[in-house]
């Protein structure tokens, strides 16, 4: 049975407006909900889902980040994960924290706990790098399914349907494998009250960068954070002949 | 004194030269036939770094593509890599090959365009390399300057990419494709070696089939959503689609609802499009969605609920039931 590592990220909540910075270093993001990323929901339930068919032994749940990043990994474990890991990184160190440093975390840890499969998701909703994944597989030179929708096991390997540009892609992989999840993968659980107290009881260990011996120094500088450009108001036609007038006037017919 | 001219002097010549040090190796996407237009695109982007650009095409079957790609204007070198180990592209057994041509012509810049391939290829390359990936730009100021946007579209970076070869995937819709015309680039063969990946087997592809432009390049697209409220409805966008040779793309609830499938998907984490035409049918125009459309030129929106967010992003709106709207502005294109 295969141990599983996943990677979950503090996020700000997907529904909340973003606001950028005034002095245009970053957005916003004291006092603003925050919660975990949803492709990271999905690659946790992928993994519960692998525990529950008797196909992983362990769930150990990762995250990078502040303090607060501890409500994320709560989460993790109230969803099923059995126990979590917080390397607690902050301030300017994470401002400029990037998925790099991540899978280089991650690879350490898969290696530190003997993991067969980690699965992060494809994309966090604020960087939206879409790095990870492939840059752990890179480190850990263990193959990648990135994009997935639907994951079958079996010896040794797994068979990955990926979602790509024009549709589908199956690919077999060799386990150890890193796995990035895709939306359509699956549909995560909610947390019960239950599972919720229950995962206060889970054992979450806090790790340093410099425990793990991973050099975190900035790759890139932050040069601004700005407002994308305002679309002009628009207008509400009539009707579909005044719309047919307006798609003639753009010469668009 | 002579040693502070000659100081002075070097200074200047490593300055005023920087742009012919950068070279940059684009890789290209192909179905074996043809290249696709993002690659296309990721050669206009090379152009702006400047410098020399190699293009590295690699697959089971090359030829037409790499013909093509000696023909487009501002490349040196095409680099072909033509084997069965590169069966599907899978990024385990080209990154191997990456490193062994980086290795050999030590470029600055890596490129190809962020879509599905470039995605899962680029960071896996740039792990290889220890730097750091820049993902989806829109934009390049200078050398390692880049413009690429965060939090689904909401906020426009602007980095600098520290590390000493910058390995970037770039949006298909924010630089024009280059024409492949007007050169006349050298054929070379790749570094050679066994790339073959033991790791990964390609099974096979399941592409969804389809007369109608691609949906990331087509001029007009025409988008439905929830409020379609079934994949049978959806033959009112293909009828209105005909009109303008249009694409015809979907909302996250319309694919998920399994109206249409996954890789019609426009938005934060489906495709990006940039049309002339935008029409948006039955879509509320959640963060996500806009995402994907909102550099479109013009935007229509056709929704029943007034309140709808899309009518904020729309040039355009009609507050309509699309069942009767969308029949009628079909009969009357």
């Amino acid at each position: 049975m295969a141990r599983v590592l996943v990677g979950v990220k503090r996020v700000i909540d997907y529904a909340v407006k973003i606001r950028v910075k005034p002095d245009k270093s970053g957005v916003v993001t004291d006092g603003i909900k925050h919660s975990m990323n949803p492709f990271d929901e999905i690659a946790i339930e992928e993994a519960v889902r692998m525990k529950e068919k008797k196909l992983a032994s362990e769930i150990i749940a990762v995250t990078c980040g502040p303090t607060q990043a501890q409500e994320t990994l709560r989460t993790a474990l109230a969803m099923g994960a059995d126990r979590g890991i917080h390397v607690e990184i902050s301030g300017p160190e994470y401002d400029t924290l990037q998925p790099i440093h991540v899978s280089k975390i991650l690879a350490k840890l898969a290696q530190n706990e003997k993991a067969d499969i980690v699965i992060v998701g494809k994309q966090a909703i604020d960087d939206d790098c879409n790095q990870t994944a492939q840059m752990t597989a890179g480190i850990l030179d263990w193959p990648a399914g990135t994009f997935c929708s639907k994951i079958e096991h079996g010896q040794g390997e797994l068979t990955v349907t990926r979602e790509v540009d024009g549709g589908l892609e199956v690919v077999k992989i060799k386990t150890p494998a890193v796995l990035s999840a895709d939306l359509r993968l699956n549909e995560p659980r909610y947390a019960t009250l239950p599972n919720i107290m229950k995962a206060k009881k889970k054992p979450v260990q806090k790790i340093t960068t410099k425990e793990l011996d991973i050099d975190t120094t900035s790759r890139i500088e932050v040069i601004s954070v700005e407002d994308p450009p305002v679309r002009q108001a628009g207008s509400i036609l009539p009707d579909v002949d005044s719309l047919v007038v307006k798609l003639k006037e753009g010469g668009h017919i | 004194m002579f040693a502070n001219i000659s100081k002075s002097v070097i200074s200047h010549a490593k300055f005023g030269s920087i742009s012919r040090l950068e070279s940059t190796l684009v890789i290209a996407e192909h179905n074996n036939d043809s290249v696709s237009t993002i690659t296309q695109v990721a050669l206009t982007a090379a152009k702006k770094i400047g410098g020399e650009i190699t293009v590295l095409i690699a697959g089971p079957k090359c030829g037409p593509a790499a013909e093509a790609l000696t023909k487009a204007n501002g490349i040196s070198k095409v680099l072909i890599a033509e084997s069965d180990a590169f069966n599907g592209l899978t990024p385990e057994s080209l990154t191997p090959l990456i490193l062994a041509t980086q290795k050999q012509f030590n470029f600055s810049h890596i490129l190809a365009g962020a879509s599905a391939f470039g995605k899962a290829l680029l960071p896996r390359v740039a792990a290889k390399l220890d730097v750091s990936p820049v993902s989806d730009v829109i934009g390049i100021n200078s050398s390692d300057t880049f413009v690429r946007t965060i939090y689904a579209g909401n906020a426009i970076q602007t980095i600098k990419a520290k590390d000493n070869v910058k390995v970037v995937s770039i949006r298909g819709t924010s630089f024009e494709p280059a024409p492949l015309d007007g050169g006349n680039a050298t054929k070379e063969n790749a570094p050679a070696g066994d790339y073959k990946s033991k790791q990964i087997e390609f099974i096979k592809q399941e592409l969804s089939k389809s007369d109608r432009p691609e949906l990331t390049s087509a001029k007009v697209v025409v988008s439905g959503g929830r409020g379609l409220k079934s994949g049978e409805n959806f033959k009112l966008l293909y009828t209105l689609a005909d009109k303008f040779n249009a694409a015809v793309g979907a909302s996250r609830a319309a694919v998920d609802a399994g109206y249409v499938p996954n890789d019609l998907q426009v938005g934060q984490t489906g495709k990006i499009v940039a049309p002339e035409l935008y029409i948006a049918v039955g879509i509320s125009g959640a963060i996500q969605h806009l995402a994907g459309m909102k550099d479109s030129k013009t935007i229509v929106a056709i929704n029943k609920d007034p309140e709808a967010p899309i009518f904020q992003v729309a040039d355009y709106g009609l507050v309509a039931d699309l069942f009767k709207a969308v029949p009628e502005l079909t009969e009357k294109l």
